[in-house]
């Protein structure tokens, strides 16, 4: 039973057949995923995806482990080619434009990935630089996110010594330092206390506020409360996607842990 | 242009708060340069030395003392019987037994004539031949002196004899220190071009970081050149720690040719081998790995690339894989230019051959770094 529901917009767009090429441009849509499938050999790690992310949304991407959240994910981020299917991120191809993809978001991964042996202000300097922006731009910037964070004692702070809470919170901060169009984030508050993961998502509604579309990966049902819309994948399939609201009215639910074991339970794949 | 500084600072700050790394980078050549001449050294010395004297006349005697004169020989001890002396072989006590018949000193006098005997212990080849080849000089040089001994009257010897002059070129004293100490430094380079770099990109992938890298719009060329440029910066201090320090001051070697020439090699030859090290992180995914995979390659470098043992005595393809190998270009241009002063003509060659290793292994490593899988 895959209920994908695709916003009107996109209906009209598929129905119109060809639309005038500006129309297209100034689509709203930063990510636009159309049965995208990776195949590891035999398996066939991520089957037809289609979905399609606003500019601004924070979207929830839900599943099991194993469910094929990380490989689509990849895929979107130019680190995986896809094995058939179309995506364009920021309007950009996966398949052909991965480094422009790069150029355009901010990725914070499962493992943890800032340097440990450099201090605070230094990796803000790195990731700043290496995205292309100037040393002056920034010294500002790094100066007020500091403030921001409250971590303005620890600029010389070396990474690897600060708590986990916090080292989550930098890399976010550090994976839109350069102002993307959209920021990936890979399951980023496990492991971190109730109190924090408050914070991060403070963090996250503010960069929504920005403009920043947030496409994020969590095991939290809380935590899927707190998006736009969500997807739920169950072996490598979208098996669902709406706003919270809709979802638990769809399947008779209470609450997203609800709706989460009704779809979870059929997988085939186990989690690991 | 940009991106690379950011990167570079990066590199270099890791590196230096890298205390171990550190202390590594000094301390290696120095202890190495000190150690390994004096150990690698083929000059076999301290041979033990069991005598079967059962003659124990005043000619034994004398052959005797001439024998532990020489250096050589350790005299571990003198017995009449054969079979102690082989007892002390089979104890591993005694190398080489040298046996005087009875009636050595009555015989040659009245005969002229007379025969030793010598068993030598062959487990380690290299030292039973020298110490065969080194008893057997004395023993003559010992037999000479006997005849001139019993002619003293005569103007004309009865036999002539040739005597020969030599004049060894390029390493006067025969110091063996001067052959190797050239050949140690290229052996750190070498080392530091390799582990240091391969380990340093495999430990990115093992932290998971080399993902966040892999994320950006970084250029390959950028990440290798950041990875490649502060183990440069290494090679060189080493090698001129080496060089300029160790080499000079404890062996006091000055380079007979060119300083600039030998820089400029080096740097061509830090490349490739820094290309070697990066080609061996593409393809581990572990520091063990590539620890491993390192091990194996700088070991055939080392040992097929002339620095214990001479490649024109290789067996022809193992002179191929020679021909193949960086490590033996280098320590043959070492000791050329260190030791003989060969100029640029006389290296010409040398030159063209690690330029191409340095393109082929940087164009392969950077081909085979995947961004996206």
């Amino acid at each position: 039973m895959a209920i994908v529901r695709i916003a009107p917009a996109v209906n009209g767009y598929f129905a119109a057949g060809i639309l005038p090429a500006k129309e297209v441009a100034m689509s709203n849509y930063v990510i636009e995923a159309e049965n995208l499938t990776k195949r590891f050999g035999d398996f066939t790690a991520v089957n037809e995806i289609s979905f399609h992310v606003e500019k601004g949304e924070i979207f929830g991407f839900l599943g099991a482990n194993g469910a094929g959240k990380t490989t689509a994910m990849r895929m979107l981020c130019g680190l995986s080619i896809p094995s058939s299917g179309k995506a364009t991120i920021a309007g950009f191809d996966v398949y052909k434009q991965t480094e422009s993809i790069k150029q355009n978001i901010g990725y914070m991964s499962q493992k943890f990935s800032l340097y440990e042996d450099l201090t605070v202000l230094e990796n803000i300097t790195f990731f700043g630089g290496i995205y292309g922006l100037s040393r002056k731009e920034i010294a500002v910037k790094a100066d007020q996110l500091l403030h921001e964070l409250g971590l303005f004692d620890h600029e010389n702070t070396l990474v690897g010594s600060l708590p986990l809470g916090w080292k989550q919170k930098l890399a976010f901060s550090v994976a839109i330092f350069h102002e993307p169009s959209i920021v990936f984030l890979d399951e980023p508050t496990g492991g971190v206390d109730p109190v924090t993961r408050r914070q991060f998502w403070d963090l996250i509604y503010k960069a929504s506020d920005a403009g920043i579309t947030v496409f994020v990966t969590t095991h939290y049902m809380d935590e899927a409360e707190y998006c736009n819309r969500i997807s739920m994948m169950v072996d490598g399939e979208i098996k669902a996607l709406d706003t919270p609201e809709n979802l638990k009215k769809q399947f008779n639910a209470r609450s997203m842990d609800d709706v989460f074991f009704e779809l979870a339970r059929g997988a085939k794949r186990s989690g690991d | 242009m940009k991106t690379l500084s950011f990167l570079l600072q990066k590199e270099f700050k890791q590196i230096f708060r890298n205390p171990t790394l550190l202390r590594l980078i000094i301390a290696v050549p120095i202890i190495q340069l000190m150690i390994l001449p004096l150990a690698a050294d083929y000059e076999i010395k301290n041979i033990n030395l069991a005598v079967v004297d059962v003659d124990k006349s005043r000619y034994s005697e004398e052959l005797i003392q001439k024998i532990t004169a020489s250096g050589y020989f350790v005299n571990i001890g003198t017995t009449t019987s054969f079979d102690e002396a082989f007892s002390w072989i089979e104890e591993d006590k005694a190398d080489l037994i040298l046996e005087i018949p009875e009636n050595f000193e009555r015989n040659l006098i009245r005969e002229n004539k007379e025969r030793l005997f010598m068993a030598i212990n062959a487990i380690n080849g290299v030292k039973a031949n020298m110490g065969g080849a080194y008893l057997g000089q004395i023993i003559q040089s010992y037999n000479a002196e006997v005849r001139m001994e019993w002619i003293p009257d005569t103007k004309v010897p009865p036999m002539p004899t040739i005597s020969i002059s030599s004049l060894n070129w390029f390493n006067p004293s025969l110091n063996y220190d001067f052959f190797m100490v050239p050949g140690i430094l290229v052996f750190l380079v070498t080392m530091v071009g390799t582990y240091m770099t391969a380990l340093n990109i495999v430990k990115e992938k093992e932290v998971g970081t080399i993902e966040q890298i892999n994320v950006t719009p970084i250029k390959k060329l950028h990440f290798t050149l950041a990875k490649l440029i502060p183990f440069l910066v290494i090679g060189i201090f080493v090698f001129t720690l080496g060089l300029f320090i160790v080499a000079r001051l404890v062996y006091g070697i000055v380079p007979a040719g060119n300083i600039g020439m030998i820089y400029a090699y080096l740097f061509l030859y830090l490349i490739s081998v820094l290309g070697v090290g990066l080609l061996l992180s593409n393809y581990s995914q572990t520091q063990q790995q590539a620890m491993s995979l390192a091990f194996f390659f700088v070991m055939i470098f080392l040992l097929m690339g002339g620095l214990f043992t001479s490649i024109d005595a290789m067996p022809l393809w193992a002179k191929w894989i020679a021909y193949l190998n960086p490590v033996s270009y280098f320590i043959d241009f070492m000791r050329l230019v260190v030791m003989k002063g060969s100029t640029f003509a006389d290296v010409k060659h040398h030159f063209m051959v690690i330029c191409g290793f340095a393109v082929f292994f940087n164009t392969w490593a950077v081909i085979s770094y995947k961004k996206t899988s």
